[in-house]
């Protein structure tokens, strides 16, 4: 395979497309949702009206709006159709010959949910049949990899990276750009590159979407990573609980190796990259670089004290490239327009994009890719409609690791630091919006319980202290906590985020801290009666 | 556990002493993977899938077949949620209490399972038609909140609707 072959792939995919495409979402929300039964009906319904020359019928990645699911878009002609059933589809087909208006509601892809939306990792999502490499191809697709492998050093790559401003989209925003030097400074040899696709932080499906709809953007962003840091051989861990995203991988690594893309000699060159897929079994900490690798060896993922850091010792002891879903996604198009281009987006020191997992009572529910800046209140109120009749309360951003922001700042601008400023995180992209009747103190008990399963167990502050704060925190719920039970779980908070291991541990106390930074009057209208700092406590 | 070791340990690539085919889908996925030991985990999955969970003689000679101490295949085997050392009902319902489902009433579907099944989050009934777990998130929170049915994704589900799917099991506990 070289330039002119994938050219003529691609040219010849775009030659076979249709006039009208029908992009029917086949990803796992709207699958709930039946839209297997809507993709069918269409299909039918272009063959019973004899346009099959000129309407075609495809199933696409998620669109997004997967609260509104199925979704069904003609995007040559502006027209989104949302809880489309078996039943509406022979009205959109048939609407499309000027005959009569569909009968599914049609959605408002002006409103700012879409229109704010900035798509550079989703650009191609809910546009191309992941299942077909070709749609990748024609749309663009791994021609950067082709101009990395042929026109750049993979020092050249590195610079490139580090210039885009890229952070890491895996929670702690560390620079790729370094962590992609870190790697390549490595003495030659066996190298990894791994894909973190566990996303576990509950609430967020961003990794998902990107996987199911658009798998070749992140193989190829592994490919150009792989050039760059020198290794010859990836992994991509999934959760098992993504079954669909697996599958799409599977096909979309054997379409690849096909071409020549992926394997030995890539685009007829001595550059060799093979990829296979781990696949999790229900274990938040393995999102942890180090858990992982170990569960990547096929052991128990137990995280390790860093250093050594994986990018010096990681898998099997070679030197090993992290990533996340997000991050690798974001390469081929940094590679395509620039990294001029990609620093010119977002904050001074927050580049780019960040896809969000809008989710919890706002109205409009679904996946965002929006410019790094952009405030909490635009994406809370414009883009995702507010919650009806309701009021929100606080952002829940981070997930077991972050923290909730109140209302009263929303004004906040979406970039790592403000984020880390009032409390929160940036995390992995989870958001989730709660109401007046949403219990802060329950919500912090939430996520303890979550700490408290997910614990590995190997190191005591965590293993135990996760126990005791989620103790602390019924207590309080149950009514039958003092104030000196408060106090003593604030220290616990400390003591658990000072000496614990990893990030797990590290982070479990800050959904508590947060909430008790900005709801603590809820706390203590929980609290048994009895003096408070003199005054007397009222129960809640 | 050592005694079935030793009874147990004769040829192991050849059919199993029980005559068990299942035993035969775990050699292809173990010879498919070279029999590597890092493979472990990818075998486990396999083996859940054809057993329906791990039983002890499943993990003997998943250790064997790998050339793993059992202690590392059932280390393994217990660290990771979703492999189950106890058998599963016939069907299987996951409610997800991740935090979007949370927010969104998900407790109280899995409260009204409990209440008809009679079982918590994690058992099977009695008479093992149906195993009641939860999870963390399943990704469909756009969706929330999300039960899996048999495998099946639903979203937006309401108590209500979740009592009738298990009723068309012939579920009718409690
Ligand atoms: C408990 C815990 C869970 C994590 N889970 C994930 C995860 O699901 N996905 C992910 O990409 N990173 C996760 N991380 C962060 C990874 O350790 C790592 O920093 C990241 O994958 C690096 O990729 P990035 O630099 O592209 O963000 C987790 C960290 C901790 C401490
Ligand atoms: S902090 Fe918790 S999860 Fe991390 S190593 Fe220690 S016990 Fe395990
Ligand atoms: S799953 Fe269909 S729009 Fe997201
Ligand atoms: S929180 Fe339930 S599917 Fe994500």
């Amino acid at each position: 395979m070289d330039i002119t072959e994938l050219q003529e792939i691609a040219e010849k995919e775009r030659a076979n497309q249709k006039e009208i495409r029908v992009h029917c979402c086949t990803s796992t929300g709207c699958r709930a949702a039946n839209s297997m039964g809507v993709k069918k009906n269409l299909e039918a319904a272009v063959k019973d009206h004899g346009m099959s020359d000129r309407v075609q019928v495809v199933g696409v990645g998620c669109m997004g709006f997967c609260g509104n699911g199925p979704l069904v878009e003609i995007d040559s002609k502006e027209k989104l159709y949302e809880q489309v059933t078996p039943n509406d589809a022979e009205s959109i087909i048939n609407s499309l010959n000027g005959g009569g208006i569909p009968t599914a509601p049609e959605g408002d892809l002006k409103h700012p949910f879409f229109a704010r939306q900035v798509r550079i990792v989703r650009e191609t999502s809910g546009k191309i049949d992941p299942e077909r490499i070709e749609e990748y191809i024609a749309a663009g697709g791994y021609q950067s990899l082709y101009k990395v492998i042929h026109d750049f050093t993979p020092q050249q790559v590195v610079e490139e990276i580090t210039k885009s401003g890229l952070r890491g989209r895996g929670g702690a925003g560390y620079p790729t750009g370094l962590k992609w030097a870190t790697v390549a400074k490595m003495p030659p040899g066996q190298k990894f590159v791994v894909c973190n696709g566990d996303e576990g932080d509950p609430g967020a499906f961003m990794d998902r979407s990107v996987l199911e709809s658009d798998p070749h953007r992140v193989l190829e962003g592994m490919a150009i990573a792989a050039y760059a840091v020198g290794a010859s051989e990836g992994f991509i861990y999934v959760r098992a609980e993504y079954p669909l995203a697996i599958e799409r991988l599977e096909i979309a690594i054997k379409q690849a190796k096909k071409l020549g893309i992926l394997g030995s000699q890539i685009f007829e060159s001595n550059f060799d990259f093979k990829v296979n897929i781990r696949i999790g079994a229900g274990a938040f900490v393995c999102g942890e670089e180090t858990a992982l690798i170990a569960s990547i060896e096929g052991g128990r993922g137990n995280p390790r004290p860093r250093p050594p850091y994986p990018a010096q010792h990681g898998i099997w002891g070679n030197p090993t490239l992290i990533n996340n879903v997000e991050s690798f996604a974001n390469i081929a198009a940094i590679i395509r327009e620039g990294a001029e281009w990609y620093a010119s987006i977002g904050t001074e020191k927050s580049k780019g994009t960040k896809i969000f997992a809008l989710t919890g009572k706002v109205k409009n529910n679904g996946l965002i890719e929006v410019p790094m800046g952009i405030t909490l209140r635009e994406i809370v109120e414009e883009m995702g409609g507010g919650i009806p009749g309701g009021q929100v309360k606080a952002v829940q951003t981070g997930g077991p690791s972050g923290g909730c922001i109140p209302a009263s700042l929303l004004d906040t601008s979406v970039d790592y630091e403000s984020l880390a400023k009032v409390g929160s995180m940036m995390g992995s992209g989870g958001m989730v919006v709660m109401d007046q009747d949403t219990s802060m103190v329950e919500v912090s008990r939430f996520y303890m319980e979550f700490c408290r399963g997910e614990t590995c167990g190997k190191c005591i502050p965590c293993r135990a202290g996760t126990v005791q704060m989620y103790q602390a925190l019924t207590k309080i719920i149950n009514g039958e906590a003092t104030e000196a039970d408060l106090v003593k779980l604030e220290e616990l908070c400390e003591m658990v985020k000072f000496t614990s291991l990893c990030g797990l541990g590290q982070s479990a106390p800050n959904p508590v801290l947060s909430t008790l930074r900005y709801f603590r009057e809820e706390y203590l209208a929980l609290l048994k009666q009895g003096v408070l700092n003199g005054k007397v406590a009222v129960h809640g | 556990m050592q005694s079935t070791t030793t009874k147990n340990s004769q040829k192991s690539t050849k059919e199993h002493p029980s005559g068990d085919k299942r035993f035969k889908a775990l050699d292809i996925t173990m010879k498919r993977n070279q029999y590597r030991q890092d493979a472990l985990i990818e075998v486990l999955h396999k083996a859940q899938e054809s057993f329906g969970y791990l039983e002890e003689d499943v993990l003997l000679y998943v250790a064997r077949g790998l050339k793993l101490p059992l202690s590392r295949v059932y280390g393994v085997a217990t660290f990771y949620h979703l492999f189950s050392l106890k058998p599963s009902g016939a069907h299987t319902c996951v409610v997800c209490l991740g935090t979007a489902c949370y927010v969104k009433g998900s407790g109280q579907v899995l409260e009204a399972l409990e209440q008809k099944t009679g079982i918590h989050q994690g058992e099977t009934t009695p008479d093992g038609q149906m195993s009641l777990m939860s999870a963390r998130c399943i990704g469909a929170c756009g969706i929330a909140p999300a039960v899996v049915f048999d495998g099946t994704v639903a979203g937006k589900v309401k108590p209500e609707e979740a009592l009738e799917k298990i009723k068309d099991w012939g579920i009718n506990q409690g």
